[in-house]
């Protein structure tokens, strides 16, 4: 299947090195409750829909075929049994408060693109960065661009959550100049109640590609009631000091409460619950716990 | 009326606050590295409200019923000059090192009545309008009505000026499609090379005097219009010596009677000093900035030029002197910074001349456009940063003040330290300093015919023109409103918001049968409106040549002194003439707007869409949302309209550039707005691009607001599509949030993304570090934001000073904070 693109992001200056042009892959194995990118867990396409933006002109409903949309007191609502997510409502929306997220694009396009910031990268020490979803789910589309990239000498990281097969992972490393890696938790069991998955495979595979000399930096979100307490902390630190190769940087990236328009305009609801913003002692406390076991952990991208 | 006129008072009351002080109220209120006497300058300096002098003008009114008729005007000039450097009232502060004041104390303005003449009225609105007042009392108001208005009413420039414009031009001028400088003020932007700190006036005079001595009256047809302009020159050096001397008699006279042994100390060192400069030519740092100080104040009094005097590569004139001083023990650093953050607060002593025949809600500004330029190239073209450069850069960051404007010049030979050094003070949300590529703009400057060395020891003046500093005169003539030269061709010549002839018939848009016909009816009206606006800027040269020359400013400019002619009058080495061109991100979006849904696409019609913009798109929410969000916008990286907005500029560019100006020099092109987009925004109707009535145009060659939704990195990349070697200057605003800067990774990144723009051939970029939630809060409670200083285009401002209209403005410009 040809992989969904939601977000080509260019000026992004927190997905590695120098200034980069970031290409988000739609679909993820993980559905962390805290996702900041809800679009992303999807690999079909799917409608969204921004309420305040909508001014009721009412063409959308007028021009659906399968008749599927519907003004409401409350805006647009759209059968999810009737649409067929032909995007029609989207391209006749005169203020895109209705949108299509994922559409397919030719390696060319996507290479057209990244070309287009060639000059911040050659300035900054930039490059692309592969993020998702999970690009490794998309791995032969994924090779495809990291050797076009390669060959045009643009600089190539991967975003993963570390969630494939160990084989993937090893050929597209054998293509990537750098990786930023998730490590959510230690605790299996949590891990799964949190994410969806259980986290053997993620640590195994973090463990490979450390051994085979990939440079890496880890990323850690930090969420309080979720994986901000003492325990877990020194348990990563020290699972991230075993690790082979070079000595990894560690990249803590405090958690924000802004998701939940996105869950709106999805048509969804966003619960935190238990998951709160760690207090900025709580932020330099889990770096001094890193500093402890030898680690250079940084706040933020 | 009357009884609102505020009394005067010698200091009136202005807390610090309202000037700006960007540091927390719990850090150190003033900054940290400011010692107590530069305190205390500058809290002088900036709690001092302006105020109207009016013995400029009583002493030249005076001279004039006296003398006229009895000399040539160049030498009527330069003795009413003399005469009043003789007789002003002098000031000398406690606590100052550098001396001298315009007016008789800080932020004392004094009047031009031979150009403008203010009225009783226009004193009346300065006193009592809530933004820029400028304070004069009832006693002077009167004397004013007495002695000086009847004496120079239909006498003065201004009258001469608009008493002999043709018809054609008044309606233009009156739709708003241009404006013109010089109906209030003399033709200045002017900046000075190195020549001062190598001769003093007394061998100006030399020069001069050798001159008029070879003059040759028998085969000579220009011998006595030389003769007269080098007298006159000879006369205004002595006016700047006899002013110096003064003050150096004053230091002396202060000094017997001061028991502080030390300020006696300084006393009578600035007595030393004014001995010395401007006669001769300064042999050390104190020296050297006082020289420049008593020229700037020559040149701001001698007559009211635009923008002021400019020191222009300030860092590189002062760095020999610094270096020899340091070397030889008779400085410290901590001395240097002293006497430059004394420079520093006289400049913004100085706010600008208030104008005449204004209204109550004219916006305005005190700063009076000093850009001193750091960093950049040297004449044999290394890197001319220095350790001045970043002492410099730390008082700016300190002392926190309105004026003097201030520049960095990244080169490709400028190091990363320098850059980010003033990434860190752009942090503090100053608005300064703002950034310029040399490495584009001597391109500039060699393509209008500057030689190459004569190029790097040019900059940028003002707010973003480039001129060959020290060397010639490039006027800004005024700001042509692109945008509106549009709705005139939608309307065949009319102005729809004052239904009046404005322009040229160019027929009736609804008959025309594809874009390109559109095009070309905009193409007729452009090179009309463009005819009307250069016919009358030649005249308004000549009358200031012949009228009001400025034999002081001449002597400092070169070649003046070599041809025996005035600075208005070809005598610099170069001669440009710019017009100033306001909104191409306005333009290329309505015509991007026009092309793709009226000809293309055919998504409304041409009656439609001249309906719509009647009505100011009123009941017409579906069009406009349509528009706005599914046209091809300027600063996207979006070939569509980038071609766009490439056809228009070279257009401009082929239409101004290379007429001759009548001075030997010749018209280019300029691409700078300063405020002017908000009123020329204010005399239009809505515009095909969904902007509404009344709403500002962009601003320089920055994208319309809210228009660019990719990102700096695509701005940088549509903008870099006009080839910027083609103007004499293009403007950038980015506004970034401070959390985009928060950390030196970020500092670095920002430095990437000016490297990045200067590569591809960016001539100026500017950011305003400030928020949302701030600017809205500020516009709500203005009391308690009082601090905040914004990067307007080309200078910074207090956000508090701005009116509503241009506060919006700052607001609406697009943030960069997804990022």
């Amino acid at each position: 299947m040809q992989p969904l693109i939601f977000d080509i992001k260019r000026y992004a200056i927190n997905d590695g090195s120098g200034i980069r042009t970031t290409i988000f892959l739609k679909g993820c194995p993980l559905s962390c409750a805290w996702c900041h990118n809800p679009e992303s867990v999807s690999p079909h396409p799917q409608k969204l829909y921004t309420a305040n933006k909508c001014i009721g002109c009412n063409t959308c409903v007028e021009a659906c075929p399968e008749n599927a949309c519907e003004l409401t007191p409350l805006g647009i609502v759209t059968n999810p049994e009737l649409c067929k997510l032909c995007g029609i409502c989207a391209d006749v929306c005169p203020t895109k408060a209705t949108e299509i997220s994922g559409q397919t694009m030719s390696k060319e396009e996507i290479m057209a693109k990244i070309e287009k910031e060639r000059v911040f990268f050659d300035q900054s020490g930039g490059g692309v960065t592969f993020s998702g979803g999970e690009p490794l789910q998309h791995a032969d589309f994924l090779i495809e661009l990291l050797d076009e990239c390669g060959e045009r000498g643009i600089h190539r990281t991967v975003d993963t959550t570390g969630l494939a097969k160990t084989e993937t992972l090893l050929e597209v490393a054998k293509r990537t100049d750098h990786f930023l890696y998730d490590l959510k938790m230690m605790d299996s069991s949590k891990h799964k109640s949190w994410t969806g998955v259980p986290n053997e495979k993620i640590l195994e595979n973090l463990q490979t590609l450390s051994a085979i000399g990939a440079t890496i930096n880890i990323r850690i979100p930090l969420i309080k009631g979720v994986n901000a307490n003492e325990q877990n902390i020194r348990a990563t630190a020290a699972f991230v000091a075993g690790l082979a190769g070079e000595k990894k940087k560690v990249n803590l990236l405090p958690y924000h409460n802004i998701a939940a328009r996105k869950y709106q305009k999805l048509g969804g609801e966003y619960d935190s619950g238990e998951m709160q913003e760690p207090s900025e002692e709580e932020q330099e406390k889990a770096v001094a716990i890193f500093a402890e076991y030898g680690i250079d952990a940084i706040l933020g991208g | 009326m009357f009884e609102k006129v505020k009394i005067e008072n010698p200091i009136p009351e202005r807390p610090a606050l309202a000037e700006g002080n960007f540091y927390a109220p719990l850090e150190n209120q003033i900054g940290p590295g400011m010692n107590p006497r530069i305190q205390r300058l500058r809290k002088l300096s900036v709690e001092t409200e302006p105020t109207i002098s009016i013995e400029r003008a009583l002493h030249e009114t005076a001279f004039y019923k006296e003398n006229f008729g009895k000399y040539s005007i160049p030498v009527l000039r330069a003795m009413t000059f003399l005469d009043h450097c003789q007789k002003k009232t002098l000031y000398l502060g406690d606590d100052e090192l550098i001396v001298g004041e315009r007016g008789p104390k800080p932020k004392a303005i004094p009047t031009f009545p031979e150009l403008t003449c203010h009225s009783v009225e226009d004193f009346h609105v300065l006193n009592t309008r809530d933004m820029q007042p400028y304070y004069t009392t009832q006693a002077d108001i009167e004397t004013y009505a007495r002695e000086v208005i009847p004496y120079w009413e239909g006498k003065t420039q201004r009258e001469r000026i608009f008493n002999h414009v043709p018809e054609a031009w008044k309606a233009a001028y009156q739709a708003g499609l241009f404006t013109e400088f010089m109906e209030q003020r003399a033709p200045g932007h002017t900046a000075l090379d190195g020549k001062i700190y190598q001769k003093g006036m007394l061998d100006f005079k030399r020069e001069i005097e050798e001159n008029i001595a070879a003059l040759d009256y028998l085969n000579d047809p220009a011998a006595t219009d030389k003769a007269e302009e080098w007298k006159a020159m000879a006369i205004s050096c002595d006016a700047v010596i006899v002013f110096a001397e003064r003050h150096a008699d004053l230091a002396e006279e202060m000094a017997g009677r001061e028991n502080n042994l030390q300020r006696r100390a300084e006393l009578l060192k600035i007595a030393e000093v004014c001995r010395h400069v401007p006669g001769r030519a300064p042999r050390s740092l104190w020296e050297a900035i006082q020289m420049y100080w008593f020229v700037h104040l020559g040149t701001i009094t001698e007559l009211n030029g635009w923008d002021a005097m400019n020191p222009g590569h300030f860092d590189q004139h002062l760095n020999p002197f610094y270096e020899k001083e340091i070397a030889a023990g008779t400085l410290t650093r901590d001395e240097a910074k002293e006497l430059l953050s004394c420079f520093w607060i006289k400049v913004n002593n100085h706010p600008a001349p208030p104008k005449v025949g204004i209204t109550a809600r004219e916006s305005g500004t005190y700063n009076d456009f000093t850009n001193i330029n750091l960093g950049g190239v040297k004449r044999d073209g290394s890197d001319g940063s220095s350790e001045v450069s970043y002492i410099m850069l730390g008082v700016v960051e300190e002392l926190h003040i309105l004026q003097p404007g201030n520049s960095v010049h990244i080169s490709a030979k400028t190091p990363d330290r320098f850059l980010h050094a003033a990434a860190r003070v752009i942090r503090q949300g100053h608005g300064y300093p703002s950034i310029f590529n040399p490495d584009i703009y001597i391109l500039e400057m060699l393509r209008q015919g500057k030689t190459l060395e004569d190029a790097r020891e040019g900059g940028c003046s003002g707010c973003i023109e480039v001129g060959a500093f020290g060397k010639e005169a490039y006027l800004l003539t005024g700001y042509l409103n692109v945008p509106k030269i549009l709705e005139v061709t939608l309307n065949n010549g009319l102005d729809p918001v004052t239904g009046k002839v404005a322009g040229t018939e160019t027929g009736d848009p609804r008959n025309f049968a594809s874009f390109e016909e559109l095009y070309a009816a905009f193409h007729k009206q452009l090179s009309f409106v463009i005819d009307q606006k250069i016919r009358v800027s030649n005249y308004i040269d000549r009358m200031f040549a012949k009228y009001a020359p400025a034999p002081f400013l001449s002597v400092v400019i070169e070649d003046c002194i070599s041809t025996g002619k005035d600075y208005y009058d070809g005598g610099p080495r170069y001669n440009t003439s710019y017009i100033q061109c306001t909104g191409l991100g306005t333009i290329t979006d309505s015509l991007a707007t026009l092309k793709k849904h009226i000809f293309e696409e055919k998504t409304f019609t041409m009656p439609q869409m001249l309906d719509a913009l009647g009505k100011n798109f009123a009941g017409e929410e579906f069009m406009r949302q349509t528009i706005m969000n599914r046209t091809p916008f300027f600063g996207n990286d979006d070939d569509y309209a980038d071609e766009i907005a490439q056809r228009v500029y070279g257009d401009l560019f082929d239409l101004i550039d290379g007429q001759p100006n009548i001075k030997g020099g010749q018209y280019h092109l300029n691409m700078l707005s300063t405020t002017c987009h908000v009123y020329f925004g204010k005399v239009m109707g809505a515009t095909p691009n969904g902007r509404l009535a009344g709403k500002s145009i962009s601003d320089g060659t920055s994208p319309s607001h809210g228009a660019d939704t990719n990102g700096p990195s695509a701005v940088v990349k549509s903008l870099t599509k006009i080839d910027h070697t083609k103007s004499g200057g293009t403007l950038l605003n980015q506004r970034f949030l401070p959390s985009l800067l928060k950390r030196d990774e970020d500092i670095k990144k920002l430095g990437h993304l000016i490297r990045s723009y200067f590569t591809l051939g960016g001539h100026h970029i500017q950011f305003n570090i400030v928020d949302t939630a701030t600017l809205l809060a500020a516009q709500e409670n203005p009391d308690d934001y009082k601090e905040l200083l914004v990067r307007m285009a080309g200078y910074s401002d207090y956000f508090n000073d701005m009116n509503a209209d241009l506060q919006q403005e700052v607001i609406e410009r697009t943030q960069n904070e997804a990022f």
